[in-house]
């Protein structure tokens, strides 16, 4: 079977920010008392990671460790600093929800504005306005400003949005925490029918029994690095004990 | 190809955020159509009260065949849109940080965007171009019809070093500083608040002159709009020299440099 995602020596430099040069004048300063040393920091080192597509694939590791950066490489939004990813198919990211979003504007602006910003045209925004709002149960709420908003109905409109499209590959970072409990369940049962159907999906969670539940095949990532790859129940069953 | 696919898909989000912003300057403030039209004209009004008590001669001197107020102001428009353009753009790339660290979205985005609102404020301030036309008597020339070629040239000129310049500032953010006084040099080096004919008698700066880009913008757009001359082929050429070569450098720095910006925002 063709992968979905082929990840291939990845490494990802950052520069730390304690010693950022942003300016010409420091930029010159630096240069002639020769102190231009980068300090850099790997946060991904050479990932090597092949996903089929249909599979549903999860990343587990300790706060800080690189998932979500490596879920921001597959989506495009970072490029590796060496490395190739390959994608056949087209990406929902639900990443960061609601980028975008102008909280001056109402709910029905924004969801235009968050719409356009995912790449939507306004006639497919004008098609799916319906359900979007449907799915976030907010009808009342539509015209008001949303800084008047509470976090979980900023959140819902978010997910909503981001959840419009069926795509070939899904990843999601951590966004199953939001909401009330009845909110939670709908995610979860949106996101297992836009799993249906041969999408791969790509996941990222702390909570291992989810991950377990959900995933066939698990990386368990550690500063950077793949610390181990396979079936979901041996490597989480690893992980949990390794805090023991 | 490629590129062209992606630019179709983003074309609604390029489309929202200039209906964001001029939503934000001409529906939540009724003057803000007024102000575009406004500004330049007091801006011409203090010059020309200061010109004519220096020189007298009722708004002619230095040599100009047209009222000065209207020689200013078809300067100004130019340079003002090419200003505007390259300075808004400046930040349009540093500002969107967040939304460049949250989703893919296409980075040029940002500047074309920019430019392509300062090209409509522009629009509304040929309004004051037409107004000061109709008031001090020029006439109107059919040549007029060819306004769109030079305001065209100063637009593909703004997007190219408004690329170039969005691209530098997020790795030096000081640079916008120095661009505040290096457009206030550029004002100053064309002929827009004085009479080109100051010029014509120094062949060294008349020189000089050839290489501003603005100059011959300028010069374009006040052929078609007050002297009712059509520029020629040569004119045309340098335009389109200085409008693509700018539209080129400003591409290839952006794209060079922008799988960079996420580690310097
Ligand atoms: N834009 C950036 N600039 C500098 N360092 C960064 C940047 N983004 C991430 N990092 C660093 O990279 C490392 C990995 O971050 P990442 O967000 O991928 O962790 P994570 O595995 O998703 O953690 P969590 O479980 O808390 O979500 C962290 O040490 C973080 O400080
Ligand atoms: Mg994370």
């Amino acid at each position: 079977m063709a992968n979905a995602v082929e990840i291939k020596n990845v490494s990802m430099r950052f520069n730390m920010a304690k010693e950022k040069v942003d300016s010409i004048k420091e930029y010159i300063i630096k240069f002639f008392k020769r102190q231009l040393l980068f300090e850099e920091f790997m946060a991904l080192s050479d990932i090597n990671i092949d996903i089929e597509q249909g599979e549903v694939f999860g990343l587990i590791g300790l706060n800080g460790c690189g998932k979500s950066t490596l879920l921001k490489i597959i989506s495009g939004i970072y490029k590796p600093s060496t490395g190739s990813v390959k994608v056949n198919g087209t990406i929902a990211p639900l990443i960061e929800l609601g980028a975008g979003f102008d909280m001056d504007l109402t709910a029905r602006e924004n969801i235009y504005l968050n719409g356009s910003v995912l790449g939507y045209s306004k006639q497919y925004i004008d098609e799916k306005f319906d359900e979007i709002v449907d799915f976030t149960e907010l009808h009342q709420f539509l015209d008001v400003p949303m800084k008047n908003y509470s976090s979980g109905m900023v959140a819902r409109v978010g997910f909503a949005i981001a959840t419009i499209t069926k795509p070939d590959i899904l990843i999601v970072d951590e966004i199953l925490a939001v909401g009330d409990f009845l909110f939670q369940e709908k995610c979860e049962k949106r996101i297992n029918e836009l799993m249906s159907g041969g999408t791969t999906v790509i996941i990222v969670s702390h909570s291992i029994d989810q991950i377990t539940r959900l995933c066939d095949r698990v990386a368990w990532i550690e500063s950077g690095k793949i610390k181990m790859i396979g079936k979901a129940d041996e490597i989480c069953a690893l992980y949990a004990n390794s805090a023991k | 190809m490629k590129y062209f696919q992606t630019f179709i898909k983003y074309k609604y989000l390029l489309s929202n955020l200039i209906g964001r912003d001029i939503k934000v300057k001409y529906r939540r403030s009724i003057l803000g159509i007024l102000w575009s039209v406004l500004n330049p004209l007091l801006m011409m009004l203090v010059l020309s009260a200061v010109f004519s008590a220096l020189f007298g001669m009722g708004g002619r001197f230095g040599g100009l065949n047209v009222p000065f107020n209207i020689y200013y102001l078809t300067g100004a428009t130019i340079y003002n849109f090419i200003s505007e353009a390259t300075s808004t753009s400046m930040m349009s790339v540093y500002s969107a940080s967040q939304l460049i660290k949250k989703v893919y979205i296409p980075k040029y985005i940002f500047p074309l965007e920019k430019c392509l609102f300062s090209f409509v404020n522009m629009l509304f301030s040929l309004i004051a171009v037409f107004l000061v036309m109709i008031f001090s008597g020029v006439d109107f020339h059919l040549t007029m019809f060819l306004m769109p070629v030079p305001i065209l040239y100063a637009l593909i000129f703004s997007i190219g070093m408004s690329f170039m310049l969005s691209a530098l500032t997020v790795f030096f953010r000081d640079i916008i500083h120095l661009y505040g006084v290096f457009l206030t040099a550029w004002m100053y080096a064309t002929p827009i608040i004085y009479p080109i004919g100051i010029l014509e008698s120094r062949p060294k700066l008349m020189f000089l002159m050839k290489f501003n880009p603005m100059f011959h913008y300028v010069e374009y757009f006040r052929s078609v709009t007050i002297y009712g001359a059509i520029p020629n082929l040569k004119d045309n050429l340098i335009c389109l020299a200085f409008s693509f070569g700018m539209l080129i450098i400003g591409v290839l720095i952006f794209k060079n440099r922008q799988d960079k910006f996420v580690l310097y925002m």
